[in-house]
């Protein structure tokens, strides 16, 4: 059987918003180093693929399109890639794939930022480009104004893809000029050529000339081609519109499904957005599902767990994903059910951290590895490596050169 | 009178055609491993702070890429959020544009720098708003050269309002009570000519309270930014005269600002060179001057300065006598050669003339004489002297190699400095504000003059 991906989301004390009143949470740590790196450490002791950080311009809110004053839920943030690259020297196998902005965070910075990474951590980079229509986050910067989400739109994830596809419209653009951005030096571009003086040959630093419908980069980046020559790009998308998005321009996306049959019509509109984009065959989008997981080894007692933390906050838990209460055997179950229709792998959303990080790396992680199903010592060097991407030429290249395979 | 306290501060060498690439000894300029290497160096010396560069669009020549020089590097955010996971003390100073940038996101980057290093970031505000850089932004450039520091002077204001915004006690994190945070931390709302904005800033206070703040430019509405505002002025006086004229003229400009002459420190960028006897320094400084200057920089500088084609002359014969050109820009995002240009080309004359030099000879003069070159004891001496006489604060050392570039000077000069009793043994605090002895930054909430925006007491 081929492998399972394995990859874990990391946000605040977890994704439960009473998770940080937990025994063994350490909220007061949230804005230290130490914290993020004991978290990712231990998400590379288990082997996972990758961790992906979340990042928002705005304090986190209960409802995604509005803000709130609540004091009783973690709120607060660090930037997701400079918190990737202090991460970075202290593990060395594991990918760190933080979300960033495109709405309003310029795509120049954004892609010498990842590329930065990519060289920090040496080919262990990837990105989560992430849309924004809340007003208040408009508001913190002052350019712009976005479409409004109604309350009728939230329900229903056609209708906010619907409202907002100028903003995916303009991500898919943000993607496309960071990847050319990505591509502007050629990797053999620096020759230190002492002979003729030359440090760089510049026939093989490029203009990226991108012009879109909502903005123009003239290039190259400042910022030679990182060691993946592509970082990895990952989308997480519920609908049809971004699945365009994902189609276009990511290696990986993230899918919410509820049930083996959900995951099935999923990969149906997926597969339709492919289409719509013409992407070609040789170049095919690992598609990933995302669970927000509570484990314990004793059955029962996650679900338990979760109601407590649901009384704790008040309100029902409610996700994006499925949540997912059970014992890591039943996980195992699962997550070899599901992929069977058609799935590279999963991004678990640890409920609480550490415990629910803890209970992967050492309760699923090895059921996973009896069954077959586990890497039981990492095979490559670079995230796209891990994913069996292989490392792309640049698109300036000359024909002819090609892609290696890590 | 005590002895000044020296700040030491290195920057990895870089774009500048000071770096010798050519060097069998010179390794990546790219590679997270001679950041690291040189920022362990400097940690090892117990350096206030490392330093790093930016540039937004890569140079160009004649309307084409600039290649005789070092070309790339990393977004200095990013790599300094690295470093801090390999060092534990030294400062971490990045140098981040304010019109190619928005003040949320950059007083959250640097924030978040400061958090992930508990309390070592500084940012050197850098004003470049040429169009030319501006193509590769979505918001363009869009500034006239006269908005530059008031663009930058009302962007860190904001950014201070931003820091300020969430007060050191609002992360409560009390699990017993259920309160992670203080009601309404993080409200801002800032109205002025060049930013309209509010709501809720999503990064607690930096451990500094404000990162360091550094200024780099040279004129005097840079001069007088730096004097209301900035903790630390990133100049390019590496002479005793001029460092004296420039250090007297800066901290003169502190008082109508409220502030005592130590709230500024003047920190110049300097090259050296070391050897075990002053010839040999001086040999060794001749020859890095060839290798920081060949032929074909010596031209490329020669034509930025007039502003015109000259490849066909031999950078080992005499200056042309061909004029500048002086409203032509041959070469692009670059700030060295806007102005003063044919002051500069009557300098380069008269040193021709005086001393009889070749093009690449006078090229090396003006722009890779090391301001520093003897003995280490001799070179201690004159770091001391600049500073004791009060000519600089402190410098930002630039070696001309990566990543080894620091390591003499570390090994063989700071053991003179510390035994001089002019610099640390040891860090004495965790944060940069203690290495360099800077006063906490402004209180929140304290009340400030309505037409400064400068908080009242420091009117006062
Ligand atoms: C020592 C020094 C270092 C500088 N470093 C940078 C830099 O790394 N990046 C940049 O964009 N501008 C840099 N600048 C440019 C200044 O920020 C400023 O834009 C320029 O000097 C013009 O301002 P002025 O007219 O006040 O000198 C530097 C200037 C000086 C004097």
């Amino acid at each position: 059987m081929t492998r399972l991906h394995l990859s874990v989301a990391l946000d605040g004390t977890g994704w439960h918003p009473a998770a940080w009143r937990e025994p063994g949470a350490r909220p007061a740590d949230v804005f230290k180093a130490r914290y993020w790196a004991d978290l990712v450490r231990e998400a590379e002791r288990g082997l996972l693929d990758f961790v992906t950080f979340e990042d928002t311009l705005g304090l986190q809110s209960a409802a995604f399109h509005l803000t709130d004053d609540r004091t009783d839920q973690v709120r607060g943030r660090l930037d997701a890639v400079l918190l990737a690259a202090a991460i970075a020297p202290l593990t060395s196998h594991i990918g760190l794939v933080p979300t960033t902005n495109v709405t309003h965070t310029e795509p120049f910075h954004v892609a010498s930022g990842i590329a930065s990474l990519d060289f920090a951590s040496r080919g262990r980079a990837g990105w989560r480009p992430q849309i924004t229509s809340r007003a208040s986050d408009a508001a913190h910067f002052g350019r712009r104004t976005t479409p409004r989400l109604t309350s009728e739109d939230v329900l229903d994830s056609e209708l906010i893809a619907k409202r907002l596809r100028e903003l995916f419209g303009e991500a898919r653009e943000v993607v496309e000029a960071v990847r050319r951005l990505w591509d502007s030096w050629e990797d053999d571009a620096e020759i230190r050529d002492a002979a003729t003086g030359r440090f760089i040959d510049r026939d093989k630093l490029h203009y990226i000339d991108f012009e879109g419908e909502h903005f123009s980069i003239r290039g190259p980046s400042i910022t030679p081609r990182p060691p993946q020559g592509q970082p990895l790009v990952t989308v997480l998308a519920h609908a049809s519109t971004p699945y365009e998005l994902a189609a276009a321009g990511a290696d990986v996306v993230y899918l919410t499904p509820h049930s083996r049959e959900d995951t099935v019509a999923r990969l149906g509109t997926l597969g339709r957005a492919l289409a719509v984009v013409g992407r070609p065959a040789a170049e095919p989008l690992k598609v990933f599902a995302d669970l927000v997981v509570f484990l314990d080894d004793e059955p029962g007692r996650a679900a338990a767990r979760k109601r407590r933390l649901d009384e704790l906050d008040g309100a029902e838990y409610a996700s994006d994903a499925e949540i997912f209460t059970g014992t890591p055997g039943e996980l195992a179950d699962l997550l070899l059910d599901w992929r069977e229709v058609g799935l590279d792998g999963f991004r678990l959303r640890p409920g609480v951290l550490p415990h629910d990080l803890a209970a992967i790396t050492g309760g699923l992680v090895p059921e996973l590895r009896r069954r077959g199903v586990f890497r039981s010592a990492y095979e490559a060097g670079t995230l796209r490596g891990l994913l069996g991407l292989p490392r792309p030429a640049s698109r300036y290249a000359p024909t002819g050169a090609t892609g290696v395979t890590l | 009178m005590p002895v000044k306290q020296i700040h030491l501060a290195a920057q990895l060498p870089s774009v500048q055609n000071t770096t010798v690439w050519s060097d069998p000894r010179s390794e990546s300029q790219i590679e997270f491993d001679s950041f690291a290497r040189l920022a362990r160096t400097a940690e090892r010396g117990k350096f206030d702070f490392f330093f790093l560069s930016e540039g937004l669009r890569l140079r160009e020549h004649k309307g084409r890429f600039h290649d005789l020089d070092v070309v790339g590097r990393p977004d200095s955010l990013t790599v300094l959020s690295a470093l801090a996971a390999v060092t534990t003390h030294l400062g971490l100073a990045a140098t981040v544009n304010s019109t190619f940038n928005e003040p949320y996101e950059v007083a959250r980057r640097l924030a978040t720098l400061d958090h992930l290093s508990e309390g070592r970031s500084a940012w050197n505000v850098v004003t470049s708003w040429d169009a030319f850089t501006g193509e590769n932004f979505r918001r363009g450039g869009f500034l006239d050269e006269a908005d530059r520091y008031t663009r930058a002077a009302e962007f860190l204001e904001t950014a201070r309002e931003l820091w300020d915004s969430w007060q050191p006690d609002h992360v409560l994190a009390d699990a017993g009570a259920g309160e992670f945070l203080r009601a309404g931390a993080g409200e801002f709302a800032h109205r002025g000519r060049h930013f309209d904005i509010s709501g809720r800033f999503n990064t607690p206070r930096p451990p500094q309270g404000h990162p360091v703040i550094i200024q780099a430019g040279d004129s005097p509405q840079g001069r007088e930014f730096a004097a209301s505002d900035a903790d630390v002025i990133f100049s390019k006086h590496s002479n005793l005269e001029d460092g004296r004229a420039f250090y007297k003229d800066v901290k003169g400009r502190l008082a109508r600002y409220g502030r005592d002459p130590e709230d500024l420190k003047i920190i110049p960028s300097v090259t050296y060179v070391l050897g075990d006897t002053a010839e040999e320094a001086a040999e060794r400084a001749v020859e890095i001057g060839r290798a920081q200057v060949g032929p074909q920089t010596a031209l490329m500088l020669m034509e930025a300065l007039w502003g015109r084609d000259l490849s066909g002359y031999d950078p080992d014969g005499p200056l042309p006598d061909v004029d500048p050109l002086p409203d032509t820009v041959v070469t692009k995002g670059h700030t060295e050669y806007r102005k003063g240009r044919e002051a500069a080309v009557r300098r380069w004359r008269e040193l021709a003339e005086t001393r009889g030099l070749s093009i690449r000879e006078v090229v090396i003069e003006v722009t890779a004489k090391p301001t520093f070159v003897g003995t280490p004891r001799q070179v201690a001496d004159s770091i001391n002297e600049f500073v004791q006489t009060d000519a600089a604060d402190g410098f930002i050392f630039v070696p001309h190699l990566t990543p080894g570039g620091l390591d003499d000077l570390v090994d063989r000069v700071v053991p003179l400095l510390q035994e001089m009793g002019v610099h640390r043994e040891d860090y004495t605090g965790p944060t940069l504000r203690d290495h360099l002895g800077l006063k906490p930054p402004r209180t929140p909430g304290a009340a400030r003059n309505a037409t400064t925006g400068r908080p009242a007491k420091e009117i006062s």
